[in-house]
Formats: C-alpha cells, sequence, structure tokens
C-alpha cells in the first residue's frame, strides 16, 4: 500500500494539458464566461488573472469537471482543486488534512499519514503535524491545503486564488514556496489570481480576462528564468503590459 | 457554574421567604424546606421511582436518536425522501402527545415500552432537523475540494458531511435531553404503575404537596443532568468547534 501511495504522489505526472475552446457559462442572467479560449501545455504553468467576478472562479469549476459548460469544450486530466479559502476539515490534523486525498483514493489511515509526512519537513509544517486548522497560521493552512492538492497525485492542479486571503508579507513567502514545490514536482498548473504581479512572478504565461462576461482579452508570455524577483525589470515590464492590457493605467 | 447557583440560591431563598411569612397556602406552594424535608424523607418512595423514570427517558432518548440520525441521513441522500417526509417530521411534534399517549399505552400496556415511544416521539424532531440540517450545511470550499477528487457519494458522507453535522447533532440532543424528561412524564400520566409522574399524580390526590414538588425537583435535575452529561460529551468529540473551546 505504500508503494502505491509513492507512485501516486510520484514526480513528473503532468499529463496531457488543458484545452477550452469558445466556453460559455451562464447563471440565470448572469454570463459569467463568454467565448473562452486556454490553451495549457502539460507541464506549464499558466495564470489567469482578472478583476473580481470576471468568471476566473467558473473557469476552473469547468475544468475540474465540477459543472458543465453551456456551450464549447473544455478537455482536462484529472485535476485537484485549491480552493480561495483552504478547504481544510477542521476537525483533522493537518497530516489527515494532507493526507485527505489520499485516504479518498483508498490508501489507508497510515499509509496516508506516512507518504504525507515525507513533505512535511519541507513545508516547514514539522512539529504541526496534530496541529487542527483553527490553531495553525494563515499562511500554514495554505501549505497544508497545497501539500494536500500535490498528494492527490493528479496531473492538473487548479489553484483558486490560493494566497488571495494572506496578508502581503506571508503571500510573498507562499509564492517562493509554490514555486520551489513545483520546481520539484512539476505539474501543470492552472493558477487563478486577482494579483497581476503574482502571475508574473509563478507563470510561463499569463491569460487576462476582462469584466463579465469574462473573455480573454490578451496571452502575455514570460520567458524568464527562475527565481523570479518582483524588482526585476522584465517582470516589472511585464507587470506594467499586464495591467495595461486590463485597462488599470499605473 | 458560580453564576447559575447564585441564582439558584436566590430564587429559592425568596421562595422560602415568602412560604415563611405565611403568604401562600403551603398546599399550594409549599416550602424549599418542606420541599428538602419530602426528598429526604421520601426517598425509599422517591428513588424507585426515579430509577423507573430514568430508564424511560435514556432507553426513549437512544431510540430517538438512532432512529432521528437513520431518517436524517435517508433525507439527506435522497432529496425526494426530505420533501415527502419534512411535513411528516414536522407533524409528529405538534400532535398533542396527551391526545396520543392514552392511545399509545391502550395498544402497548402500562409498561416501559409505551414510555419509550412517547419519549422517542418528542425527542425524535430536535435530531432529525439538526441533525439533517447539518449535513446540508458543510464548508462549500472543502465540498469542492472533495468533488473535484471524484468522491462518491459514501465518501461524501464519511469525509465531510457526517463530522460536519456533529455540532448541531449535539444541539438537537441537548434540546432532546429537555423535553425527554416532559415525554416520560406525560406518558406516565396516560397510565402507569411507577415512575415520577406516577408518583406525582398519587401525592397530588393526597394532597402531599411537598412531594409533589419534590418529585418535580428530581425531574428538572434530571433533564439539568443530560443536558450537562451531553454537553461536556460535546466536548469531548467536537473539539474543534469554535463553541466548545472555551
Amino acid at each position: 500500500m505504500v508503494a502505491e501511495v509513492e507512485a501516486l504522489s510520484g514526480p513528473l505526472r503532468v499529463g496531457t494539458g488543458v484545452s477550452v475552446s469558445g466556453v460559455r457559462k451562464a447563471y440565470g442572467d448572469v454570463v459569467a464566461l463568454d467565448g473562452v479560449d486556454l490553451r495549457v501545455a502539460a507541464g506549464e504553468l499558466v495564470a489567469v488573472v482578472g478583476p473580481s467576478g470576471c468568471g476566473k472562479s467558473t473557469l476552473l469549476s469547468l475544468v475540474c469537471g465540477l459543472e458543465p459548460a453551456d456551450a464549447g469544450t473544455v478537455e482536462a486530466p484529472a485535476a485537484a482543486l485549491m480552493p480561495q479559502r483552504d478547504g481544510l476539515l477542521p476537525w483533522l490534523s493537518a497530516l489527515d488534512n494532507a493526507a485527505l486525498a489520499l485516504r479518498v483514493a483508498g490508501a489507508s489511515k497510515a499509509a496516508a499519514r506516512e507518504a504525507a509526512h515525507a513533505h512535511f519537513v519541507r513545508f516547514g509544517l514539522e512539529g504541526f503535524e496534530k496541529a487542527r486548522p483553527a490553531t495553525l497560521s494563515g499562511g500554514m493552512r495554505q501549505r497544508v491545503a497545497f501539500l494536500r492538492t500535490l498528494l492527490a497525485g493528479r496531473p492538473l492542479l487548479c489553484l483558486d486564488e490560493p494566497f488571495g486571503a494572506l496578508d502581503a508579507l506571508t503571500r510573498t513567502q507562499a509564492q517562493t514556496w509554490l514555486a520551489e514545490a513545483l520546481a520539484r514536482e512539476p505539474r501543470t498548473v492552472l493558477l487563478v489570481t486577482h494579483d497581476v504581479e503574482e502571475a508574473v512572478l509563478l507563470a510561463d504565461r499569463v491569460v487576462l480576462l476582462s469584466q463579465r462576461p469574462g473573455r480573454v482579452v490578451s496571452v502575455l508570455d514570460v520567458p524568464l528564468a527562475r527565481p523570479r524577483a518582483r524588482t526585476e525589470q522584465a517582470v516589472v515590464e511585464l507587470r506594467e503590459r499586464a495591467l495595461a492590457a486590463l485597462g488599470v493605467a499605473e | 457554574m458560580i453564576p447559575p447557583l447564585i441564582v439558584l440560591a436566590v430564587l429559592i431563598g425568596g421562595w422560602e421567604l415568602i412560604c415563611q411569612a405565611g403568604w401562600v397556602d403551603p398546599l399550594l406552594l409549599p416550602a424549599p424546606s418542606a420541599v428538602a424535608t419530602s426528598l429526604w424523607e421520601d426517598r425509599a418512595i422517591l428513588g424507585p421511582d426515579l430509577a423507573v423514570t430514568t430508564q424511560e427517558v435514556v432507553f426513549g432518548l437512544l431510540a430517538a436518536l438512532v432512529l432521528g440520525i437513520v431518517l436524517a441521513v435517508a433525507m439527506h441522500l435522497v432529496p425526494m425522501l426530505d420533501r415527502a417526509l419534512r411535513p411528516l417530521v414536522v407533524g409528529s411534534q405538534a400532535v398533542p402527545i396527551p391526545v396520543l399517549a392514552p392511545l399509545i399505552v391502550f395498544a402497548l400496556g402500562f409498561g416501559l415500552a409505551p414510555k419509550i415511544v412517547v419519549v422517542a416521539l418528542i425527542c425524535f424532531f430536535p435530531v432529525v432537523v439538526n441533525v439533517a440540517d447539518g449535513l446540508r450545511d458543510v464548508d462549500p470550499d472543502a465540498r469542492r475540494v472533495l468533488n473535484a477528487l471524484g468522491t462518491s457519494r459514501w465518501q461524501r458522507l464519511r469525509f465531510l458531511e457526517a463530522p460536519s453535522a456533529l455540532p448541531a447533532g449535539f444541539t438537537g440532543l441537548r434540546i432532546a435531553a429537555a423535553v425527554a424528561v416532559i415525554g416520560a412524564v406525560l406518558a406516565e400520566t396516560a397510565g402507569s404503575t411507577a415512575g415520577l409522574g406516577h408518583l406525582i399524580i398519587t401525592a397530588n390526590a393526597q394532597l402531599a404537596s411537598a412531594r409533589v414538588f419534590a418529585a418535580t425537583a428530581l425531574l428538572v435535575f434530571e433533564a439539568v443532568a443530560l443536558y450537562v452529561l451531553f454537553s461536556a460529551l460535546e466536548r469531548r468529540v467536537v473539539s474543534w468547534s469554535p463553541r466548545t473551546v472555551s
């Protein structure tokens, strides 16, 4: 069982990539997405940026197969979702929360814990295995939530504003460990954020969505080496270009 | 623990003063000291009746708990069943027990069975409603995570909904504990040979007001004791809930 669990969380399970074409999704009279096209190559990290309420979370729901599109097609490999608020289960310890996806996949409690614990040191969670989410800091909660997402062993990770609720300092740290974790365990990643800088720091490409109904305004390539610093000239320039494309003058 | 004791002391003290002053007929309202005397002197009568009533309450509560949880889970898993049964569940609470209890006694006799049925009937509503609502009101983000993982219906119930429903379930159980005692007494007044409700009827007929109040005091104590017991149990089981973190 342990071997099976390790295979699940093994490296380089990047799968096939994501293809979204002409997707439309409405809730009653509210059109969330209209004619959205999006490609994420296997192993690529694509950030989707847009103003609040532009249908970013809806896009992730469609890619994760949580709801069907009204029109258009969505092709995506099996995905694991990291929601905006961590979605940790308050009655489980940090370790059991991280191991949840393995438990759901049928691993025994002991095997799932063992597999999850192997990552605790690297994520700076050692010593907090038995802590309940309510007693963890916001940054630690996000790390547990990300670990749970990673351990699902899915080729695609859908991150829905993972650091939106964190303070600026913690968010900076979170972006660093996310980049490091993905360097260790590559996945195809679709990252939704309202933070243009975060997108430029982390992504291979940045997709800019318009106000509701969400449409793709522009796609920016980020051909910069990692790790990137927010003060780099190229990062600053790309950030300004993205903001300009979104119609935000700075 | 101290504040309720102070309130109790003031209430009992005031009551004693009113009785000592001779403002009320002791036949109508015996003094607390008279009730206390009766509690002690009639302990050979009160004790066995308390045991009988406690048995009815405990078994009735257990029956309500088991049936209530089974029904709530069934209603949760099958929305059609929820729509079909919810009016009946609410209606069951509106049936006046004094009307129903004699019929149940008539059908099941003077023993333990009709009391368990009446207690369960009264207690089952808060259990069903609270558990059913608790199963439904889960963290939407956690639900999205589990749905994206492709969990089965059973897994969502086991990993997400059932633990989420525990605090609400305990709320239902604590409400049930308070009303269970009423149910037992109502069932006993409809027809019985023992129990505190039975004792109250006979003591009333003998104009033994102090004994009536002594039996009532025991009933109140029993309800409070059950409530405290379930609260303590909740603190142990639902140790993550903000309500239980003191």
